[in-house]
């Protein structure tokens, strides 16, 4: 964990609640998801695996049992975004980031 | 590890490497092919499409990089020869094939020689009017020549169809300007000068002149391999096998065409198949075999729909025939009844192939035979008239094609594994994981079999709400709650998903609850809505602007292409007359938007479960049998409903004469003028289960067909359930149309002031969303691809096809490494031979 490295992404306020956002870092596609009543951010990857485009952060979010879920937009698999893995599809995992908000900005932990 | 040479690889041999790949069997099996043509199995059966546009990469059955991420090695342009090289001949049958002009049609390569030599010629000739011969004739006349068709037996596709239905065949095929001459045995090509094709010459009657011709006659396997290894050999031909397909040799099996399986050469890909899957259970390890195959076909050839299946020729004792024969359309309908006329045992259908499903599934006993089964052979059924709930299919009926699962085998899964949802039942059993065409009877085969379980089965909308979608519009309605938060927090649970949350922003949407996107409905909406646009498969979107009726003024169109070029944009013309453009960035969605608005266009609601399209003719304005104002009844109609979220999309159409141009009787309501006013149909629709609408009233005047269309559409959005459309929701409604009627017409639920003043808010309150997004600079900051830079999507490429863009795909960058294969099946035919 020593050398996980905080990049700030954008401020909280820009996330819409409930929803998701895309962002670039080191030319890597990270879906953020700002989770209400928490007001926590999850960050899973971009990339739908079943379907190859960079679509994850458009999907709609919810839950499926206890478990916090986004349904990728393109053929509606579910995808865990703790674990990052497709509930539908359990073989099938998306890489997740460590994610924080400090001083209203939000930061997401990549290895370099 | 053992090795598995595959010599030959045509649609067959690819059947069997794929089948052992999905098996898994490749960690016990090294997988060489060694194929002859120098490029892997692709569609033979469709091979004319090769003249009509379709690439090599289109017609390859091979998926890209197949072979490399499977470990298959392939050896292309390697045939087996080094057995004996001296027996591998490609020779025909036809004597004088060796002349300049003279082709078989089989390969790529075929096609590419009959296209180079068709450029200086006019008239071609096939011999051979069986499947193979009537695809090449489509060839030929895709090609622009004068084209006849030659074929020994007295009557075209003689192994499928019956004289009667050859007749009807052959009528339609001479009506597109092919002739046809059977009965007629071709003896000799006739060379001119130089030395190339010039006639064909008969045993009887007058030579053929001919530039080009094309040998299509009769299946002679590809048995040569087999002689020279020692094999086993029928007496007419094709290495002989036993039920697992093995030859006289235990380590080589045979399939396809070169194999005698079960007494005969089976000439279509269908038990072709089957024999690989057969084998491929064998090397799995499972005991497997092929007793023969059902040859039911239905295709189209030259453009006509033809169906053959089970005894289509009444061979069974006491088999009896119906037959209905329409010389005026062409149209040819035999069916074979036994155990005195209570069973289907088979049928012949040419130029209409619409009850061949129903049909074959009675003949292969899938399907129970209704009385007076002969009944089905009529042309017009009522709605859902041969519909027959899942529960009757027999439990050997494939459900889903693409992974071949039967009914059995799903309801086995329901019940020993105690599913209870779709998605459960799609991963035990693959079905509907292709396609997706067969999802909806998966669905109801569930609910039948938990049904029969005695779990108690709820029409709720998912987990979140125990509301039925109809239970839950009325909460909405009645309670006037506005928020998604505040109705979870007082009729739910959980967070809401995918499911529950589109579905109430649409019904608050319906409701007249202003823009879909401001605050919290921003966060319900599915991605079409939430960028108001349609997703497509690489990320992009597109856009479709209203063109109200399919009318458009010359300067529209004129913008409407310059924004196309400005964002090099993919345009098509959709089948709702307006005009798609795809590719667009989300980022550049606004841009695109405030040109086309500013030509005047608006909104099209393409990316909405909303009102699409009220289709029309030009009517009588310009038409000379037209007898009404189709045009501008079809504007104002789509002008009232434009943007009414529904459970799911709405199309219409309005036809100015009964000849019905606008195709009025396949949509959600449609009206057809006649000479004291207009016709109203409801509940069709097209895709994958067409229906026809039912007439629902006659000659009614503008002022109350409106008055009935307001209360049909707004009665539909509060009972429907979610994603069903009119068509569905009519038949499931209890007492049909005639109940709808009395709501609709005579007011029997005492609801239509109600639905009328609902209609009357959605009309009053409409507004362009695309209008409103734009005024609106919060509204506009969603359309970024990212939240901390404004670069594009790196992974959106795009490569050029046709003087347009489109997605790039992993077949782009010429993964076809080479060489590279060896035997266990044979499978092939010899050049010339019929499909």
């Amino acid at each position: 964990m020593s050398d996980l490295h905080w990049v700030p992404v954008c401020a909280l306020d820009e996330l819409v609640p409930q929803r998701g956002a895309a962002a670039l870092i080191g030319g890597r596609q990270i879906a953020l998801f700002r989770l209400m009543p928490e007001d926590e951010v999850l960050a899973i990857a971009n990339e739908d695996p079943f379907s190859e485009a960079n679509v994850m952060a458009r999907g709609i979010v919810g839950s499926i049992g206890d478990a916090v879920v986004v349904a990728s937009p393109m053929y509606k698999q579910h995808f865990d975004l703790r674990a990052g893995r497709s509930i539908e599809d359990p073989d099938v995992v998306v890489e997740t980031f460590p994610t924080r908000v400090a001083r209203g900005l939000v930061e997401i932990g990549v290895r370099p | 590890m053992r090795r598995l040479v595959v010599a030959g690889y045509g649609m067959v041999g690819h059947k069997l490497v794929e089948t052992l790949v999905e098996r898994g069997a490749t960690s016990d099996w090294e997988i060489v092919v060694f194929a002859e043509e120098p490029r892997p199995a692709y569609d033979r059966v469709n091979l004319s499409r090769y003249f009509t546009g379709a690439t090599e990469v289109d017609l390859s059955l091979a998926a890209p990089g197949f072979h490399a991420q499977t470990g298959v090695t392939v050896h292309l342009g390697d045939p087996i020869t080094e057995v004996d090289a001296a027996n591998h001949t490609v020779t025909g049958a036809s004597g004088g094939r060796d002349l300049p002009g003279c082709f078989v049609y089989r390969t790529i390569e075929d096609l590419v020689a009959i296209r180079a030599w068709a450029g200086s010629a006019r008239t071609g000739v096939v011999v051979g009017g069986g499947l193979l011969g009537l695809e090449a004739a489509n060839a030929l006349r895709s090609l622009g020549l004068a084209t006849h068709v030659v074929e020994c037996a007295p009557r075209l596709m003689p192994a499928q169809v019956d004289e009667g239905g050859a007749f009807a065949l052959r009528r339609r095929i001479e009506e597109l300007g092919v002739t046809v001459r059977t009965a007629s045995q071709a003896i000799e090509v006739v060379p001119n000068e130089h030395g190339a094709v010039a006639a064909l010459r008969f045993g009887e009657g007058p030579d053929l002149d001919a530039d080009l011709i094309v040998f299509s006659a009769g299946i002679r396997p590809r048995d040569e391999i087999g002689r020279v290894a020692g094999l086993e050999i029928g007496a007419r031909g094709g290495i002989v096998v036993d039920e697992g397909c093995r030859t006289s040799d235990p380590r080589v099996y045979a399939i396809g065409e070169c194999a005698l399986a079960a007494g005969r050469i089976w000439g279509l890909v269908g038990p072709g198949y089957d024999m690989a899957r057969v084998v491929a259970d064998q090397l799995a390890g499972e005991a497997s075999s092929f007793t023969g195959a059902d040859c039911s076909t239905k295709l189209k050839v030259l453009g006509v729909d033809v169906a053959s299946f089970g005894d289509a020729f009444a061979t069974t004792e006491g088999a009896e025939s119906v037959v209905v024969s329409d010389a005026v359309d062409n149209v040819y309908r035999r069916l074979v009844l036994g155990d005195g006329g209570r069973r289907v045992l088979g049928g012949i259908l040419v130029g209409d192939t619409g009850p061949y499903q129903v049909l074959a599934q009675m003949a292969r006993g899938d399907l129970p035979t209704p009385p007076r089964p002969q009944d089905l052979l009529s042309g017009r059924q009522e709605p859902g008239g041969v519909a027959v709930g899942v529960g009757e299919l027999a439990p050997t009926t494939r459900v889903c094609s693409c992974n071949n699962v039967s009914k059995a085998t799903i309801c086995d899964a329901v019940a020993s594994g105690g599913l209870t949802e779709l998605g459960q039942v799609k991963a035990a059993t693959r079905a509907g994981t292709g396609c997706g065409g067969c999802v909806p009877v998966v669905a109801d085969l569930l609910k039948v079999e938990l049904a029969k379980a005695g779990v108690a089965v709820t029409d709720h909308l998912c987990e979140h709400f125990p509301f039925s979608r109809q239970e839950l519009f009325d909460i909405v309605r009645i309670s006037g709650g506005r928020s998604f938060g505040e109705l979870l927090a007082t009729h739910g649970r959980g967070r809401g998903c995918d499911i529950c949350k589109p579905a109430v922003a649409s019904m608050l949407a319906s409701l007249g609850s202003g823009y879909i996107l401001d605050g919290e409905q921003s966060s319900l909406q599915d991605t079409n809505d939430h960028f108001l646009a349609n997703l497509q498969r690489n990320g992009t979107y597109s856009v479709v602007p209203r063109v109200p009726g399919g009318e458009i003024r010359p300067a529209q169109l004129v913008a409407i292409g310059e924004v196309a070029q400005e964002f090099d944009l993919y345009t098509k013309i959709t089948g709702a007359q307006r005009i798609d453009l795809f590719g667009a960035r989300v980022e550049h969605l606004p841009r695109i938007w405030e040109r086309l608005i500013e030509a005047g266009l608006e909104s099209g609601h393409a990316y909405g479960k909303a009102l699409r399209t009220v289709k029309s003719c030009v009517g009588q304005t310009w038409c000379r049998y037209g007898v009404q104002d189709s045009t501008s009844l079809a504007i104002q109609l789509e002008l009232r409903y434009r943007g009414l979220r529904a459970p799911h999309k709405i199309k219409a159409a309005v036809s100015g004469c009964v000849r019905e141009c606008a195709e009025a009787q396949g949509k959600d309501f449609g009206v057809i003028a006649t000479e004291r006013g207009w016709n109203l149909f409801v509940c069709g629709n097209g895709g994958a289960q067409p229906q026809h609408a039912v007439l629902f009233a006659e000659d009614l005047d503008t002022e109350t067909l409106i008055r009935y269309v307001d209360r049909f559409l707004m009665y539909y959005i509060r009972t429907a359930g979610r994603l069903e459309r009119t068509a569905p929701w009519l038949n499931k409604l209890e007492g049909g149309v005639d109940y709808l009627r009395s709501v609709i017409i005579d007011d029997a639920l005492g609801v239509c002031g109600d639905l009328e003043a609902d209609m009357e808010q959605h009309v009053a309150r409409y507004r362009c969303e695309w209008r409103e997004t734009l005024a609106d600079s919060d509204r506009l900051r969603r359309f970024r691809t990212f939240v901390n830079t404004d670069e594009p999507d790196p992974g959106v490429v795009f490569v050029r096809e046709r003087g347009q863009p489109r997605p790039r795909r992993s077949t782009d960058e010429g993964d076809q490494s080479g060489p590279e294969p060896v035997l266990v099946g044979i499978s092939g035919r010899r050049a010339g031979d019929t499909g």
